[in-house]
């Protein structure tokens, strides 16, 4: 049985551009960036000196605690710098820069593993720690935590492969061109998780993906392919589970606590590379495209390069961007310096013209509550807005601020064309600003 | 060297729909119910429509520009309100009455509370009341009646006072309605301007509602439980089926229903608050009707329904995600740790 998650929206997709388009694999750039900071958890640690010699997967950085993602060069070459500079998410964080000798030698560590019925789930939890595997949704929670956290406690394992932003399509011809690591991620994962049920969970936009997949699963299967109408935010994690189990993971939970484990499909392939080849995360599936592109790709992009490089290789602009994303148009974040490097969770870039940016936003509510049908948390953005601006932070916390995913479906809707997520964000911050010992129990 | 890239918080899209674009479907939705009223109360129809929207648009461009606040004329939602004011009135209202009204609406209700989404009454049921009292109206009867016919005094349609219920039905009609469902449906009876077709009027709802601009939560809510009320307990010796659609058809229930108690500033945004919304709505017509022998119940119901949007708004507030209702943990809610 298919359930249905409240609220959401449906942004017309704009998936046409890419979705026919093979993906094509960039050459490693001149110089890579890879910042210490790629994933939610501690930052690393570089673990190489400037002018040493690295080689393709050679580990990079990495850090001791319990909630982080080792990070792996994707190149060849020779360590240039190790200093700050400009992260995709904003500011700058600290990177090492590896310059690219062209040989594309491997590291000694990188050879096949065996494979995911061979080894034991130790054994994979511990490839899945070294190859830094992160979650490739966009999230970049560290895959081996959430493996850890769930391990035990699921009777569901879903495959997150619904790929809910418009524009996107690296899962979309990931899971065509190349179904089999998809599924031999899936089997690692069930290895694992041990779960009662398998779900691959699709957007009734990619019905040739989950075509490719069930041709590629044996006759006999218990994994389900479940095929979800198309509805933002269906990729969601929460929205997601809801979907496909009807249960709700309770406010400030885990989706364990529900007894469900959520990982993207792209997390899954990049899972059985890392068992099949030794590889790590050193590349993943990119999409450019967006109406300043000259040429919309999906593109295999080594992770670490500047953000500029991967619009030139595909042809570069078609006219000047007026704004470029990282991610999709619901949840992205805008760029302001393109020499910022590509990390591991970014699943697109996007780059549009003058006069295919949205309007700009007013100030004027109309109070007409659209946002409260849009949100998929049930929560009245309208009233959140208000309290939000008139800084009533009790309210804004009875208002239950903290359970908003900051999705966009509100803003999406809105006719009055309120910042209202931007409006959240900065509730969320004041929330945290606020003296301790001021909050309302 | 990207000082020109734009930055800003996602989403980095947004829908068709705006304010204006919403405002403009009501225009047309209201535009049914209206042609309407041209075809059987004639020419003056245009003309009262014409002073009432020209003098909102007035007197928001003007307020606004006196207190130098920014301009909003092109949001259409003054155009809306003297629609919509216009359709509360009957066809005799003077022009200097249309007027006054489009003043109180505009600048009293809307733009001293903060302009559009601010106000919590509607403005056009307000300045209706108001005037009411201007004329020191106890129904439609006086003075509004006195010049009642239209610009060129060919209108055979007269808008006299509707008893809805309570005695004066028996007295005046002898426990018969006094006009068939037919003419009920189609609008050939007298009222306000904007009420009289039932069936046009539904036929804006139904348009408003294809275009998502209204949910079917309050206008259903309203009339359903005035159609139950009415049908349960029947008054002044009518059969109880007529007695309901009598009811539904022949005062400004429709118009009420539909455009009115679903306007966005004065109504609730919860679901669970519209729906609460319109069923206070409809008991509060059904008891003003019966026991106040007022006809513009529908009017004052709303109005009083207005005043506590908020509240029901906090009651009506959806169940917290991750979070059941009633009860504890049931399967999918609850923690399960091994």
């Amino acid at each position: 049985m298919i359930h249905r998650f409240r609220g959401g929206t449906h942004p017309e997709d704009k998936k046409d551009a890419t979705r026919h388009k093979p993906v094509e694999t960039l050459p490693p750039p001149q110089k890579v960036v890879l910042p210490m900071s790629m994933h939610i958890g501690a930052p690393c640690e570089p673990v190489v000196r400037p002018e040493q010699e690295v080689f393709v997967g050679q580990l990079v950085a990495d850090s001791a605690a319990q909630v982080s993602a080792p990070i792996h060069s994707p190149v060849s070459g020779k360590v240039l710098a190790i200093d700050q500079f400009p992260h995709p998410n904003g500011g700058k964080v600290k990177s090492v820069v590896i310059e690219n000798d062209g040989r594309d030698i491997p590291h000694e560590s990188v050879r096949p593993k065996g494979s995911a019925e061979a080894l034991t789930p130790d054994q994979l939890l511990r490839i899945v720690r070294e190859a830094g595997l992160v979650g490739l949704g966009g999230a970049a929670f560290p895959t081996h935590v959430k493996i850890l956290s769930a391990r035990g406690k699921c009777d569901t394992l879903i495959l997150n492969a619904a790929e809910c932003e418009p524009y996107i399509t690296a899962d979309h011809r990931l899971m065509l061109e190349a179904p089999e690591e998809v599924i031999g991620g899936l089997r690692a994962l069930i290895k694992l998780l041990e779960p009662k049920r398998t779900v691959i969970a699709v957007e009734s936009n990619k019905r040739d993906a989950a075509e490719t997949l069930r041709r590629t699963l044996p006759g006999k299967t218990d994994i389900e392919l479940v095929v979800l109408r198309t509805r933002y935010p269906q990729g969601a994690e929460k929205q997601l589970i809801k979907s496909i189990t009807g249960r709700e993971v309770p406010p400030g939970k885990l989706p364990a606590d529900v007894r469900c484990a959520v990982f993207n499909a792209a997390t899954a392939a990049a899972l059985h590379r890392a068992v099949t080849t030794g590889m790590p995360l050193t590349r993943r599936i990119v999409t450019i495209t967006g109406s300043a592109v000259a040429n919309a790709k999906n593109l295999s992009v080594p992770i670490g390069t500047p953000i500029i490089d991967v619009f030139n290789a595909t042809g570069g602009f078609r006219e000047k961007p007026a704004k470029v994303l990282t991610g999709g148009p619901m949840m992205g974040v805008a760029q302001y310096d393109l020499t910022a490097p590509l990390v591991k969770s970014c699943n697109a870039l996007l780059a549009f013209a003058e006069d295919d940016m949205p309007p700009s936003g007013g100030d004027i509510c109309i109070r007409c509550g659209r946002c409260v049908r849009a949100c998929p948390m049930n929560l009245l953005p309208v009233y959140m807005y208000m309290n939000e601006r008139k800084n009533r932070l009790t309210e804004l916390e009875a208002l239950r601020l903290s359970d908003c995913i900051e999705c966009g479906s509100c803003s999406f809707v809105c006719p009055g064309r309120l910042h209202l997520v931007h409006s959240f964000r900065t509730g969320k911050q004041k929330l945290r600003d606020r003296p301790t010992g001021s909050e309302v129990k | 060297m990207d000082e020109q890239l734009t930055v800003s918080s996602s989403p980095h899209i947004r829908a068709d729909d705006n304010t204006r674009s919403i405002m403009t479907d009501m225009l047309i939705a209201l535009f049914f119910p209206l042609a309407v009223a041209f075809y059987f109360f004639g020419i003056r129809v245009l003309t009262l429509t014409c002073v009432s929207v020209l003098c909102c648009i007035l007197f928001e461009y003007a307020y606004r520009k006196l207190l130098k606040k920014t301009r909003s004329i092109g949001d259409m939602s003054a155009a809306v309100t003297g629609v919509l004011l216009v359709s509360v009135l009957p066809p005799s209202t003077p022009y200097w009455m249309v007027a006054l009204g489009a003043f109180f609406a505009v600048v009293v209700v809307k733009q001293l509370y903060g302009g559009l989404g601010k106000n919590f009454l509607n403005p056009a049921l307000a300045a209706r009341a108001f005037l009411g009292g201007v004329a020191s109206l106890s129904s439609f009867a006086e003075p509004l009646l006195e010049n009642r016919f239209d610009l060129f005094g060919s209108a055979d349609a007269v808008a006299a006072a509707t008893p809805l219920a309570g005695e004066s039905l028996e007295k005046l009609y002898g426990g018969v309605t006094p006009f068939t469902w037919q003419d009920m449906f189609l609008g050939q009876i007298p009222g306000s301007i904007g009420e009289v077709s039932a069936a046009l009027l539904l036929l804006g709802g139904l348009y408003l509602l294809i275009r998502k601009v209204i949910t079917l939560r309050i206008p259903l809510a309203f009339i359903g439980t005035v159609a139950l009320l009415t049908f349960l307990f029947p008054r002044g010796g009518v059969a109880r089926l007529d007695f309901m659609v009598y009811n539904l058809l022949a005062g400004g229930l429709i118009l009420g229903a539909v455009f009115m108690a679903t306007d966005y500033s004065t109504s609730p945004v919860t679901p669970r608050g519209q729906w609460l919304f319109g069923i206070g709505c409809g008991l509060l017509t059904v008891f003003m009707r019966y026991f106040a022998a007022m006809p513009e119940g529908v009017c004052y119901s709303i109005l009083l329904m207005n005043t506590v949007v908020w509240t029901l708004d906090k009651v009506g507030r959806p169940r917290r995600f991750g979070v059941r209702l009633f009860g504890k943990k049931k399967e999918g809610s609850g923690a399960s740790r091994a």
